[in-house]
């Protein structure tokens, strides 16, 4: 008989090898999938996990967009995370994410076709601002009503969305487009333009960015009394008042946070690889990094690479619909299974397994 | 009770042992019960006494050892089927649904309940021919705690039990219930059953028990006639060393630190208590002792004056308002608080000592800089505790969770007397610590009014008040009683007091 047994204190061994197990056995049961369907297993995992990043013709295409799709996810993730944390429930990061890059781009525009170097900081801040303030809805309504902060960031999404439509087909709708949809290019535009610092790199700011969010959520949560409070409140809210916590403080402070950093996400995307901003521009980026958020286990490093690893699984099946002709749920069957692993092993920090011969019946 | 004849003992346990991963909680435990007599099971927290008696009630299975029940072999799978040999117990927290009637929570834990309106004029049989009463059409929320425990009771006594088992029965029970309790439970053992009572309160075991075994570590290491030791001795056999009793010297008070005037305050859950008009002054070196039922305003009085509840106008620290101040505030000011909640109030199970050590410390031991955290400096305050209040734990890193409640409780208290509070206030500060423990914690409370500072001891435990407290009052449905001096009160004056009727009794 398997018993699971609670251990005193969570396992930081089991904790750090436990994403590399399920990294195993998404690899494992997703090549008895891909057999299944008449294709080679090894190849198909080789496509997806190695190819992107080291093939001869496909690298050099696919390894900066690891950035360009990472860069984003990390961003908001970092961002929920904070709050996810302090168990401050921000669904709404999609829509956060629209408003930012619609502010941010907004200012751009408004300022076309004036080149000035303060017109990208400018609309960094906007960017952020917008990010905030769609997040600052949420979280008023839950501090003085007590409303519930997943239903209202959630319903905001739509509501965003719909702003962007409209704003893509008449606010920024670029005036030199013949009628169509979408705002003006901002490759064309350079002082607002997002784009590669490097050539070729995938490398633009709001890499950077994710990058600075990284250390400073770690600095933050690690060293910083804020960072203290937010776990404190996660984990013992009652706790936590008596440690001398405002709650509704830490409410707007997360909600805040999560939202500027999406915002600035949104902006970085539609000014730099999606470079205008159109009615679909946002690719869901605000609900897949909740998931990046989870399987970096709400820890900054842990983010990072989940963000980075969640990117080159959408790369390397993209790769691997277009040389194998692996069906695309096949694929999002093998996003979904590494979910579910890498959720399942968790159980293994908290609890050991113990196997026991049958008690005996007197 | 037939088989009294022919039996001599109604439950023999003989030689049970029950591991869990890393301790042996029982390990050859071997006595018996006879009918009719009462059985006090005495040990400190962590001895194996829960354990034990959920063996007997079925809810474990033993790893080796056997059982004996009216000379049949008694192997209970489950609650129930212990249950149908006559085995009932009252445990300790109660299971009972605040939203339902009396009748509806008994119906609940029946195994095939009768209709309503029979079971109804039962409860009304039972609890008149027990002296207990009881009324099972009222809601079980609007029930004192020890109206709640005669529920209980009469559960289990509807089952007709041989065996009755008693999980601390007396903790929520003013001094005239407990009268009630005794009463009740020396009728039910005129007419044969028996009783396996388990208590930390020597002096009740003394007056109630004819026969007590003595379980240390999970083995049994004496039985006695309780009736004829003495308490101390009684404790002794517990802790199985000479018992440390706290002294103390008598300071003159110094100048009132600490001043409630008419404080009111609603609480902020249903089922809480709100203060109603509350007034009470402490002064330097004293210490006042509340005490009271739990579920009287005891945890809305200790939020009130920690800062988790403002109270504007009403609470005046060395001459200061401070009524409006949020908890890290009012530590500045040397207003330090310890809730009884061990586990997600005064500490977060998950976290580190040192990191607990951080929730309160953080102001008064100067544990950040501009906000950054000094984390070797909150390691040396974490050990600090540890090292001064002994601590049982490998070291800082181990989470709250894994330590046992008495040594956290050291910890948590000796987080806030290191900080060297002017005012301390404490709520149940020895509540499920074994006996050495809750010696030191007092002895530390003590040390810390002689030097000087003002304590308030809100606690069930009227001994441990008699212990240490100058001055006692009470809490009663949100009313503090007028304190007076603990020196020359009897048992039936504090009865009063917890009951409400202090005027009177004063």
């Amino acid at each position: 008989m398997i018993r699971l047994e609670k251990r005193p204190s969570p396992s930081r061994f089991w904790a750090g090898i436990t994403p590399i197990l399920a990294v195993i056995a998404t690899m494992i049961v997703g090549g008895v999938m891909f057999w299944f369907l008449g294709k080679d297993p090894l190849e198909a995992i080789r496509t997806i996990f190695w190819d992107p990043l080291f093939h001869e013709t496909f690298g050099p295409y696919s390894r900066p967009q690891l950035l360009v799709k990472a860069a984003p996810l990390i961003l908001i993730a970092i961002g929920l995370s904070l709050g996810f944390r302090a168990g401050i429930w921000n669904i709404g990061a999609e829509g956060q994410y629209i408003v930012g890059a619609i502010c941010g781009a907004g200012m751009g525009l408004a300022f076309y076709p004036t080149e000035s170097v303060l017109i990208f900081p400018a609309m960094v801040l906007a960017g952020a601002f917008g990010g905030w303030a769609w997040a600052m809805i949420p979280g008023i309504l839950k501090t003085k009503f007590g409303t519930n902060e997943i239903l209202v960031s959630l319903m905001l999404v739509y509501v965003a969305e719909s702003w962007l439509a409209s704003v893509s087909q008449g606010l920024l709708r670029n005036p030199d487009g013949m009628g169509f949809p979408g705002s003006r290019n901002f490759k064309d535009f350079p002082a607002a333009h997002n784009a590669e610092i490097f050539a070729n790199s995938g490398m633009h700011w709001g890499v950077v960015t994710a990058f600075i969010a990284v250390i400073f959520a770690y600095v933050l949560l690690s060293r910083h009394m804020l960072g203290f409070q937010v776990r404190l409140t996660g984990e013992a809210p009652r706790a936590a008042r008596f440690a001398g916590v405002n709650p509704t403080r830490l409410v707007l402070f997360c909600l805040g946070i999560s939202g500027a950093l999406a915002g600035m996400a949104g902006m970085f995307e539609a000014t730099g690889p999606a470079s205008q901003i159109s009615i679909d521009f946002n690719s869901g980026y605000g609900f897949t990094a909740i998931i990046v958020a989870f399987l970096g286990r709400l820890n900054p490093i842990g983010i990072l690479l989940a963000g980075l690893l969640m990117a080159l699984t959408y790369i390397g099946g993209e790769l691997a619909q277009l040389m194998l002709g692996l069906p695309a749920a096949a694929i999002q069957m093998f996003q979904g299974m590494l979910l579910f692993f890498l959720l399942a092993m968790d159980v293994l920090s908290n609890y050991r397994i113990r196997l026991t011969r049958k008690e005996a019946t007197t | 009770m037939t088989e009294t004849a022919t039996v001599d003992a109604l439950l023999t346990l003989d030689g049970l042992r029950k591991a869990y991963p890393g301790v042996v909680a029982n390990d050859n435990v071997s006595f018996e019960i006879k009918p009719g007599e009462v059985h006090a099971l005495l040990g400190e927290n962590g001895a194996g006494k829960s354990t034990l008696v959920k063996m007997i009630y079925g809810l474990v299975k033993p790893d080796q050892g056997s059982m004996v029940l009216n000379g049949e072999p008694f192997a209970p799978a489950n609650p129930a089927a212990a249950r149908a040999s006559g085995v009932a117990m009252v445990f300790q927290h109660f299971s009972l649904f605040d939203a339902l009637n009396v009748a509806e929570n008994i119906s609940l834990g029946m195994d095939n309940p009768p209709h309503p309106r029979e079971l109804a004029a039962r409860i009304r049989e039972v609890s008149q021919a027990y002296g207990l009463p009881l009324d099972p059409d009222r809601v079980v929320g609007d029930l004192s705690a020890g109206e709640r425990q005669r529920v209980e009771i009469i559960r289990c006594l509807l089952q007709d039990p041989k065996l009755l088992i008693m999980d601390e029965p007396t903790s929520v029970l003013t001094p005239q219930e407990v009268e009630i309790l005794f009463h009740t439970l020396r009728k039910l053992t005129a007419e044969g059953t028996a009783i396996l009572y388990i208590s930390h309160k020597l002096e009740e075991i003394r007056a109630l028990c004819e026969h007590a075994t003595i379980l240390r570590h999970g083995q049994v290491v004496d039985t006695c006639d309780p009736r004829e030791e003495s308490a101390r001795d009684l404790a002794e056999m517990m802790v199985g060393s000479t018992l440390h009793v706290p002294s103390r010297e008598t300071v003159e008070p110094g100048e009132v630190v600490l001043v409630v005037d008419k404080l009111d305050l609603k609480s902020a859950t249903e089922f809480g208590t709100d203060l109603k008009q509350v007034h009470l002054e402490v002064r330097a070196g004293e210490v006042l002792g509340i005490g009271g039922v739990a579920g009287n305003g005891q945890d809305e009085l200790l939020g009130a004056l920690s800062g988790e509840a403002l109270a504007p106008g009403a609470i005046t620290l060395k001459g200061e308002d401070v009524g409006h101040l949020g908890p890290n505030a009012r530590r500045e000011r040397g207003l330090l608080t310890a809730p009884e909640e061990r586990l997600g109030h005064s500490a977060a199970p998950d976290m580190s000592l040192t990191e607990n050590a951080l929730l309160t410390g953080a102001v008064r031991e100067n544990l950040t800089q501009r906000g950054f955290l000094k984390w070797h400096a909150t390691e040396d305050f974490a050990r600090k505790i540890i090292k001064d209040f002994d601590v049982r734990t490998p070291g800082p890193d181990n989470a709250a969770r894994s330590l046992s409640g008495g040594n956290l409780q050291k910890f948590v208290i000796g987080r806030e007397v290191l900080q060297r509070p002017d005012v301390l206030v404490v709520n149940q500060p020895t509540w499920g610590v074994d006996a050495s423990a809750a010696a030191d914690i007092r002895q530390a409370l003590l040390d810390l009014a002689h030097h000087g500072a003002a304590l308030i001891v809100i606690s069930q435990d009227l001994d441990e008040l008699m212990e240490v407290a100058d001055r006692f009052t009470a809490l009663n449905e949100g009313h503090l009683a007028a304190p007076v001096p603990t020196r020359g009160l009897t048992v039936e004056d504090i009865g009063l007091m917890m009951g409400g009727m202090a005027e009177d009794a004063v």
